[in-house]
């Protein structure tokens, strides 16, 4: 034993001082220029670089459009008139915020989407994550075709079944019973009521997602976890919402944010559930030219009713990219975690 | 593999106790979970879903608010494949764009994952932006032309130069044609690659959800096998083509599914902007649509499940147990 560890020391002594007598013998230059000019450096460089430069890129491609539309809502008419003015406005104004803030009664309209996203997000969070775990985690009859469906109401885009849906809301009733006890259908158009109804039974706009992204993540959370709390005498909802549920807290964060931003940015279920004036006012109906500005815009050039049009969406983005920014770390953490392995 | 192992150790504790009464508990709360998609789809969603259907065998007509329908069997499908001039034509072409689309929307959002995978400075800042479209692409914003801006923005002072080409497009075509010219790989390939470098933005702004289901999939895969790779002494391309690519395949499917989905409900789908414009313009529009949405969704299940088919014949599942 003690002989070993005495062999042991000497050997790291003497290759120590092996490895102090070779540096010793070439100068820090000689050993620079050893490592630049080693292959494995040139080709990691090469690799790197290729890589930040195709990065730099894409982002560019994905942020360039924000710069046009930036800079384009701080010009004024003369920016527009003027040949030589392109990126950087000359006379800055902020006129169009102005007119369009508050002609297109953007506060009511941004209250109002906040709450309708909000509340729709949040049920559609919940219960595709309840229902995703049904399918994950019990085995009973009829669950493969139950999956079907949810596959099958994924692929199916809304889009499809536009006017079935738009009748269907128009003149609503379960079965007939409503009509055979008041005379009358009920009419939910131009309320919330169909969103929140699609988002109560997970029907909504890429619920289906929603729910195979849960069920993914819960077949990834072990069993042993449930069992534990079954053994401890826990109920079996007690167990999903005491344990289960807070584990799936940075998925549940992912796909609320989706839900959120969809709803937010969305224009197709606007268009088929709010017709008339009274309804209530959402964020789509801001993009629109103000009426201030709708003679210069359609005198000059079409170019500034593109540049207004255009600031009312950067409006309409501009508190999802502050959430976003907030959120963003929670975010890609939610992904990792996710494990969507099919 | 959890659940294996559980299921084994598991009955005899509850057989002892009360006959498999664990497992029909389990089966019954497993209903309770899945009740609210049970009851929508009763209540709302096969109702509209059958509806749909019904209404692209009838005629509508809605004077003062009330709506009648009239059976008028295959007419509305006729109407729409045969006298329609342009339905046919657009959906042909916008089913050639999707088999475009989808190898290089996958392949890009599979190069980018990659790369965004890496431990490199500034990843969280990249991944942030790449985030973006995500958000973004849907509706709304997309549909607020900013196309004439752009290329407002993008031309150069001198804008007498003829040559100036437009901001849609990032690298004159001439130029990648020219350089893959020299290298004899047949024009049909150098038509492809100048198409996805001219359509960048698009395929930038559709991959990104792809994107995020490739980078939780890398993540997935155990880093000790890389590291048994490394010490087996395989170089990063090999790693790549012998670990990575085949445990990557299950999501390679799932994206191609999801790529096809995903493009054929966007709001930049020729076919789909067609079929709201017949919705809203046409008479007897509202019947067509159905039918015409019917026939393209049709259309799309087929070519789903030739993919799937096809795809799914490549697709690597490591078993765990």
């Amino acid at each position: 034993m003690n002989s070993v560890l005495k062999k042991f020391n000497k050997n790291g002594t003497s290759r120590k001082e092996m490895k102090k007598d070779f540096e010793g013998k070439l100068s820090f230059r000689k050993r620079l220029m050893m490592k630049i000019f080693s292959m494995e450096f040139l080709k990691t460089l090469i690799v790197k670089l290729f890589m930040y430069v195709f990065l730099i890129g894409i982002s560019y491609i994905i942020i360039y459009p924000f710069i046009t539309k930036i800079s384009a809502s701080f010009m004024s008419t003369s920016d527009f008139a003027d040949v030589t003015v392109k990126l950087i406005p000359k006379y800055p104004t902020l006129d169009t915020y102005k007119f369009v803030v508050i002609e297109n009664d953007y506060f009511e309209a941004l209250f109002n989407t906040t709450l309708l996203s909000l509340s729709t997000a949040l049920l559609q969070t919940l219960v595709t994550a309840i229902i995703g775990y049904g399918l994950a985690k019990f085995k009973f009859r009829g669950k493969s075709i139950i999956f079907g469906l949810v596959i099958l109401s994924m692929v199916i885009p809304h889009k499809t079944l536009q006017l079935s849906m738009f009748t269907f809301f128009r003149y609503f009733d379960i079965f007939g019973i409503f009509e055979l006890i008041t005379g009358n259908t009920i009419k939910l158009i131009d309320t919330v009521f169909p969103l929140l109804l699609l988002s109560v039974f997970g029907l909504a706009f890429k619920n289906g997602l929603y729910i195979f992204i849960f069920r993914q993540f819960y077949k990834g959370v072990p069993d042993e976890l449930e069992e534990a709390a079954y053994v401890d005498g826990s109920g079996i909802f007690k167990t999903y919402f005491r344990i289960i549920l807070p584990t799936a807290l940075p998925m549940m964060t992912t796909v609320f944010m989706f839900a959120f931003s969809w709803q937010w940015t969305d224009k197709y279920y606007n268009n088929l559930f709010f017709i008339s004036g009274d309804a209530p006012h959402f964020l789509p109906a801001i993009v629109k030219v103000p009426d201030s500005l709708s003679s210069i815009a359609s005198s000059s050039s079409p170019l500034q009713e593109a540049a207004v049009l255009n600031t009312c969406g950067l409006l309409v983005i501009l508190p999802l990219f502050i959430i976003f920014l907030f959120a963003q770390k929670a975010l890609v953490q939610g992904i990792e975690r996710s494990g969507i392995v099919g | 593999m959890n659940n294996t192992i559980s299921n084994k150790q598991m009955p005899p504790v509850a057989k002892k106790a009360k006959p498999a009464s664990l497992d029909r508990k389990k089966a019954r709360a497993g209903w309770w979970f899945v009740l609210p998609f049970v009851i929508g789809l009763i209540l709302i969603y096969l109702p509209i879903l059958i509806n749909s259907i019904w209404y692209s065998f009838n005629l509508i007509s809605m004077p003062k608010g009330q709506f009648t329908l009239t059976w008028c069997g295959f007419k509305n499908y006729s109407d729409a494949l045969f006298s329609d001039p342009q339905f046919l034509q657009i959906l042909t072409a916008s089913i050639k764009q999707l088999l475009f689309d989808v190898p290089a929307i996958v392949i890009f959002a599979l190069f980018m994952a990659v790369i965004l995978n890496q431990k490199m400075l500034g990843r969280g800042v990249f991944r942030a932006i790449f985030f973006i479209p995500v958000i973004i692409s849907t509706g709304l914003i997309e549909s607020i032309d900013s196309s004439s801006l752009q290329s407002y923005m993008t031309e150069g002072v001198d804008t007498g130069n003829s040559q100036q080409s437009s901001a849609a497009e990032i690298v004159n075509s001439m130029d990648i044609a020219q350089l893959f010219g020299s290298m004899a790989v047949g024009t049909d390939l150098v038509n492809y690659v100048v198409g996805i470098v001219n359509n960048i933005f698009n395929i930038v702004n559709r991959s990104g959800v792809q994107m995020l289901i490739f980078l939780a999939g890398l993540q997935s895969i155990s880093p000790s096998i890389y590291e048994s790779c490394t010490m087996e002494g395989a170089s990063g391309w090999e790693t790549f083509w012998k670990i990575t690519f085949p445990m990557i395949t299950p999501m390679i499917l799932v994206n191609a599914v999801y790529t096809i989905i995903d493009s054929f409900t966007a709001e930049s789908n020729t076919v789909m902007s067609y079929i709201s414009n017949v919705y809203s313009t046409q008479k007897n529009g509202q019947t067509i649509s159905s039918a015409m949405s019917w026939v393209y969704f049709l259309v799309v299940i087929v070519m789903i499940g030739i993919i799937a088919l096809i795809l799914s014949r490549f697709v690597f599942y490591q078993r765990r147990d």
